[in-house]
Parts: C-alpha cells; sequence; structure tokens
C-alpha cells in the first residue's frame, strides 16, 4: 500500500466508478427486459409489453442528471426509466405480473407504472398525452417558488400530435422547467420518421418555440449523462425548458404482438454495432475501468436482482375483487358545508 | 341580501377561492385581460395578479392538462373553457389523464381540479357553441359533474368543489349568466353531493338540471294553474346522480317527466329514467317521459333554435300525456 495517493487519481476512480454504474443500470434494464420477454411467452405478462431494449442509454443518462426532488412524465415504453429513476425492480416486475405489490397494484400494467416516492408520474399511454402534464407540474414548482426539473419522455411519434406543439409553446411561453426529452427511435410504431414528417430535423420544431435544443447520440450514456445535466441545469437556474432530442433505436418490435414487417433487417443489424451497453463495456474495459471478471459478477447479481424480483412478483397477491372500484375516486368524499 | 347576477355570484365565488387559498389559480383563455368570454372573471386579474389569472393560448389540450399537471404537483387550478364544445379538444387530458390518474396508480396520484365551462343553447350560437354535452362527462367514472342551476349554487358550488380532492366538472348554462335574483350576502358553500327539491308538489316528477331547472319550472307554474301539483327536482350533481332524491319523489307522485337540453339518444334523461324504472317501477302509473333537444346540430335561426331545445309547452304537454 502506497501512503501518498496523487492528487488526480482519486477523483478518476470515482469518475470511473460512476461509468461502471452506468453500466450497471443499462446492464439492469436490458437483463429484466429481456426476462419479461420470456414471461411474456410464458403468459405470465399479459396486455401490451413495449420493450426498450437498445434504447437504455437515454433513460439512464437522463436520471443521472436529476435529483430526487424533480419529476419524471414518461411513456408506455417506460421500464428502463422507472428503474433508472430508482423504483425497485420487485414493484416493477410485481405489476407486470398484475399483483397489488406493484408500483400501481396491478392497476396498470406495463405501460401505467407509477410511483409517488420517486415522483414518477407514468406511465403514460397516449402519445402525447404526457406532454401537458409535465407542463403543468412544471407550472406549479414555477408557482411554489420551487427550484425543480420536470423531465418529460416521448417519442418522435408525438412530435406529430397536437399535444407536442401545444405543450411546447406554453411551456417556452411561461418559461418553465421543463425538460423535453425526445427519445427518436425512427418509427412511430411501425411509420417510420420520414413517412410521417415533413421536417425530420425535430431540433427545428423546438427551435420554432425559441426552445434551446440538443441532438445527442442516444446510443452513448455518457453523451447523454453531459447533455442531459447540462440541460437540466440551465432548466433549474431558470433558463426555461430544453429539448434533447435522444438519437436511439430499438432493437427489438414495437410490441410484442408486432411482426416488424416495416424495417429493414440490415438496419436493426446496423444499429446493434451501435448497442449502448457493448460500447460502453469496450469503452471501460480499454481503459481498464472494468476489472477481470468484474462483467461477469455485475451479471450474475443482476441476475440475481431478477430473479429475486420474479420470485416477489409470483409470490404476489391478487387484489381482492372486492376492490374493483377502489380509487375510482378518493377514499375521502367531497366534504360538505 | 343583496340583487346579483348568476355571472356575479360566480365572480363571487372564484375571488373568495383566490383569497382563501394560495393554491388556487385561475387559467383560461381570455380570463384575464379580456375579463373572461362572458365576463364572469372581470376585474380579477387586477386583483390578483397574472400569475393567478393565467391568460393562455388557443391551446385546450395543453392548459387543460397543465392544470391536471399543476393539480398533481400541489395546486388548486380553476381551469375554465370558454364552451363544451371546445372541451371536447381537451377530452384526451379529461377523460384520458384527470379520471384515470388515481385509479392506473393504485391510488397514488389523485388530481384536484375544477374544469368549468359553459353549456347549451338559447343564444343562436349555432351547431359549435351551442350543444350539451355534459351528459358524455357525467358518463365518465372518476370525475364528478356539477350543474348549478341557481345563485345560491353558482356562488356556493365552486368551494366543495375545490375541497374535493378529485376532479370536478363545473357546467354553467350559458343563458343563465344574465339571471338576476337575490342572494344572502353571507351565502357561501352548498353541498354538492345531494340533489334538490326545488318545488314540492304531490301529481307528477319533473326533473331537470342546469339550464332546464327554469323550464320545468315554468312548466309547474302553468300545471298549477290547471290544477295540477307538480314536483320540481334539481339534479345538481349529473355525475353521481342523487338516485334516492328523485326515486323518492317518483314513488310520491307516480309519474315522471324528465327534461334533458342533450339529445334523446344514449342521454342523460336516458339514465334518469332508467333508474326510475329499475327502482320504483311499480310505483308509476305511467311511462316515463322524456323532453330533450331535438337531435340536430343547433340551428342558428331564432325560430329553429327555439323548437329545437325543450321548451315549457314541451314539458307541460309531456305531463298532460303522463296522465296527470
Amino acid at each position: 500500500m502506497t501512503a501518498m495517493t496523487p492528487a488526480g487519481s482519486e477523483a478518476t476512480s470515482e469518475a470511473a466508478d460512476h461509468r461502471v454504474h452506468l453500466l450497471r443500470e443499462m446492464l439492469r434494464i436490458r437483463r429484466l427486459e429481456e426476462r419479461c420477454a420470456e414471461l411474456y411467452s410464458a403468459t405470465l405478462i399479459r396486455g401490451f409489453l413495449h420493450l426498450a431494449i437498445g434504447e437504455e442509454a437515454c433513460a439512464v443518462g437522463v436520471m443521472e442528471a436529476l435529483r430526487p426532488e424533480d419529476a419524471v412524465v414518461a411513456t408506455y415504453r417506460e421500464h428502463g426509466h422507472a428503474l433508472a429513476r430508482g423504483m425497485t425492480m420487485r414493484s416493477v416486475m410485481a405489476e407486470l405480473e398484475g399483483k397489488v405489490e406493484g408500483c400501481s397494484r396491478g392497476r396498470g400494467g406495463s405501460m401505467h407504472l407509477f410511483d409517488s416516492a420517486t415522483r414518477f408520474f407514468g406511465g403514460n399511454a397516449i402519445v402525447g398525452g404526457g406532454l401537458p402534464l409535465a407542463v403543468g407540474l412544471a407550472l406549479a414548482d414555477h408557482l411554489q417558488g420551487q427550484h425543480r426539473v420536470t423531465a418529460c419522455f416521448f417519442g418522435d411519434g408525438a412530435v406529430a400530435e397536437g399535444e407536442f406543439h401545444e405543450s411546447m409553446n406554453l411551456a417556452a411561453l411561461w418559461h418553465l422547467p421543463v425538460l423535453f426529452c425526445c427519445e427518436n427511435n425512427l418509427y412511430g410504431m411501425g411509420t417510420a420518421l420520414e413517412r410521417a414528417e415533413s421536417e425530420t430535423d425535430l431540433s427545428l420544431k423546438a427551435a420554432g418555440y425559441r426552445v434551446p435544443s440538443w441532438e445527442v447520440d442516444g446510443m452513448d450514456v455518457l453523451a447523454v449523462e453531459e447533455a442531459a445535466g447540462r440541460a437540466a441545469e440551465a432548466v433549474r437556474a431558470g433558463g426555461g425548458p430544453h429539448f434533447l432530442e435522444l438519437r436511439t433505436y430499438r432493437f427489438r418490435a414495437h410490441s410484442m404482438y408486432d411482426p416488424d414487417r416495416y424495417r429493414d433487417k440490415a438496419e436493426i443489424e446496423q444499429w446493434k454495432h451501435r448497442d449502448p451497453i457493448p460500447q460502453l463495456v469496450a469503452r471501460l474495459s480499454a481503459g481498464e475501468e472494468l476489472g477481470e471478471g468484474e462483467l461477469d459478477r455485475m451479471e450474475a447479481e443482476v441476475a440475481a436482482e431478477i430473479e429475486d424480483a420474479v420470485a416477489y412478483a409470483d409470490a404476489g397477491t391478487l387484489e381482492p375483487v372486492e376492490d374493483l372500484e377502489r380509487f375510482v375516486t378518493s377514499p375521502e368524499p367531497a366534504a360538505r358545508p | 341580501m343583496s340583487t346579483v347576477t348568476y355571472r356575479e355570484a360566480m365572480r363571487q365565488a372564484l375571488r373568495e377561492a383566490l383569497q382563501r387559498d394560495e393554491r388556487v389559480f385561475l387559467m383560461g383563455e381570455d380570463v384575464g385581460r379580456y375579463g373572461g368570454c362572458y365576463a364572469v372573471s372581470l376585474g380579477l386579474l387586477e386583483e390578483f395578479g397574472p400569475e393567478r389569472v393565467r391568460d393562455t393560448p388557443l391551446s385546450e389540450s395543453a392548459f387543460v392538462g397543465a392544470g391536471i399537471g399543476a393539480a398533481l404537483g400541489g395546486m388548486r387550478p380553476i381551469v375554465e373553457i370558454m364552451t363544451v364544445n371546445f372541451s371536447l379538444l381537451a377530452l384526451d387530458q379529461i377523460v384520458n389523464n384527470a379520471a384515470t390518474l388515481l385509479y392506473m396508480s393504485g391510488g397514488q396520484f389523485n388530481v384536484p381540479i375544477v374544469i368549468r365551462m359553459t353549456t347549451g343553447a338559447g343564444r343562436q350560437l349555432a351547431a359549435q357553441h351551442s350543444h350539451s354535452l355534459e351528459g358524455w362527462y357525467a358518463h365518465i367514472p372518476g370525475i364528478r359533474v356539477l350543474a348549478p342551476a341557481t345563485l345560491e349554487d353558482a356562488r356556493g358550488m365552486l368551494w366543495p368543489a375545490l375541497d374535493d380532492p378529485d376532479p370536478v366538472l363545473i357546467f354553467e348554462h350559458g343563458t343563465l349568466y344574465n339571471a338576476e335574483g337575490e342572494l344572502d350576502d353571507d351565502a357561501g358553500a352548498v353541498d354538492i353531493t345531494a340533489a334538490a327539491v326545488r318545488r314540492p308538489g304531490t301529481d307528477v316528477t319533473i326533473i331537470g338540471y342546469g339550464g332546464t331547472l327554469r323550464t320545468a319550472l315554468g312548466a309547474a307554474e302553468e300545471l298549477a294553474g290547471e290544477g295540477v301539483d307538480a314536483e320540481v327536482i334539481d339534479l345538481r350533481s349529473l355525475r353521481p346522480l342523487d338516485t334516492d332524491t328523485f326515486v323518492s319523489s317518483v314513488a310520491r307522485t307516480h309519474r315522471a317527466v324528465v327534461v334533458d337540453e342533450g339529445w334523446r339518444t344514449g342521454s342523460l334523461s336516458a339514465e334518469v329514467s332508467a333508474r326510475i324504472t329499475e327502482e320504483v317501477f311499480y310505483d308509476l302509473d305511467a311511462p316515463v317521459a322524456r323532453v330533450c333537444s331535438a337531435e340536430v346540430p343547433m340551428p342558428y335561426a331564432k325560430h329553429l333554435e327555439d323548437v329545437a331545445v325543450p321548451r315549457v309547452c314541451d314539458v307541460v304537454d309531456a305531463v298532460h300525456r303522463s296522465g296527470a
């Protein structure tokens, strides 16, 4: 053991640890979703199941830029956002199995993960429908003098919705602290961006509302984290809404029902070369930041966490049918004078 | 007692809400500098400032959704939509978000928002400003739907609506804003859960709400001249419906006429009629009668609009047909 450490090395090792942490977070999402696909085939998960395999860097990178007091509004492809935000794998898996231990008591399923503890406002399955909610959360923060950020995720498909344009305008007009995170995976379900948009440069749309925007390599978690960090701090400092276009790709079909007839196999393979996980592994290995056998250990730990979550969900309980109407309205009725 | 209009009673309610709770703010198209499309919020911008009386762009979906988001974030927004027809541009936010979030989140996220809007015909505003679609909203679980028909309710429904932890929609009939009457100076919050007997009677029950309450009361007056003693019920809350009040009335009078400015097919009047049939069928001396709007998009020409909506004479005829 050396008595003295060079000044920079502690910081360097902290940064390296952080990069390993990012890898672990992406791996947790990837492996959980792979397990979800199996459980879907085994009919333990039903309904629509949208996997974000390939897009993990977006969720992980952005969440790193947020603080606990910030808010998140996500889409129906949100398992990754939920995990990266700090929701437990157990609560997510129990939700997917429709159990009362699930984060939404089994009322929401894959498309509607919610968690008040981490200020995770869904799990929204109407494309574009979450954007006005994010504007409103930011408005509440503004009116209450809170310096918080609301991160709002949506896909390129949402850009065609009126709610996108109305929300961008309102957030910009009122200078509200929203971080708009567009995960551009090039397809709105089966419709390619160029078949849906007269202008495919999405940052120009943000510019139309005077919202500062960045185009980011959404397959590079470090690039996403860096851009999201800068944008979130600008938003937090009172700089008004910002827009990130995260250029990404989903490796799997839109949902478990989708035969994926509309994409060229070669295109999918080409994007797989840019898989955010092997990319980061290669980078960490080259820099000797990932020690010998560390990836295997990480894989084993993640696998154990997933099996624990699945066991937890399997052992979970079904909500009594007598509770079917619970939470249609709040438990306490409207006040009488 | 003071003489006030329905509009002024609404404004008093808004002012009180803004004074009493700093979480309350009002937003909508032209609620501020213009003073409100129907002048309900006139003067409130000057009194409370632009942060709390917020003019919005013509973006119904965004500002209603922003109201929902602000409610999630701890505020108590009052969102004004100019007319029920425009609310269709925000239907996604009201039906898919406001009404579902509490349930979908397993009880974690309630939405304490109040959405006010004008409804109804009678002002020659034709087919895109005159419809009565509150019955549609009354179909949706997860929201409360109110229809203030009196000065007391215009003054008193807002505060309990804001106290409700869940979304409340308030429908103000456009022809009521100028209605004038006496209101207690200390008038305040009213119960928003029960229907009200506005005129006791023994021979027939006439059920109305919002704009049709006047029609029902007018018919009752005319019928009184013929020796028919009609009871008039004001539904007040369209969701949840206070079934007990109108059903127990019908059990006493044995006859029912439902007056609804919505179209007959699939209407709120159909729901009320069905509940009467389900609960007190054997007490009825005649089939339940309905007086609804003609099944046409609302026409502009006055003589056509006049006959398209329920009139006093239509209600009187329906009562006659029921044998009272």
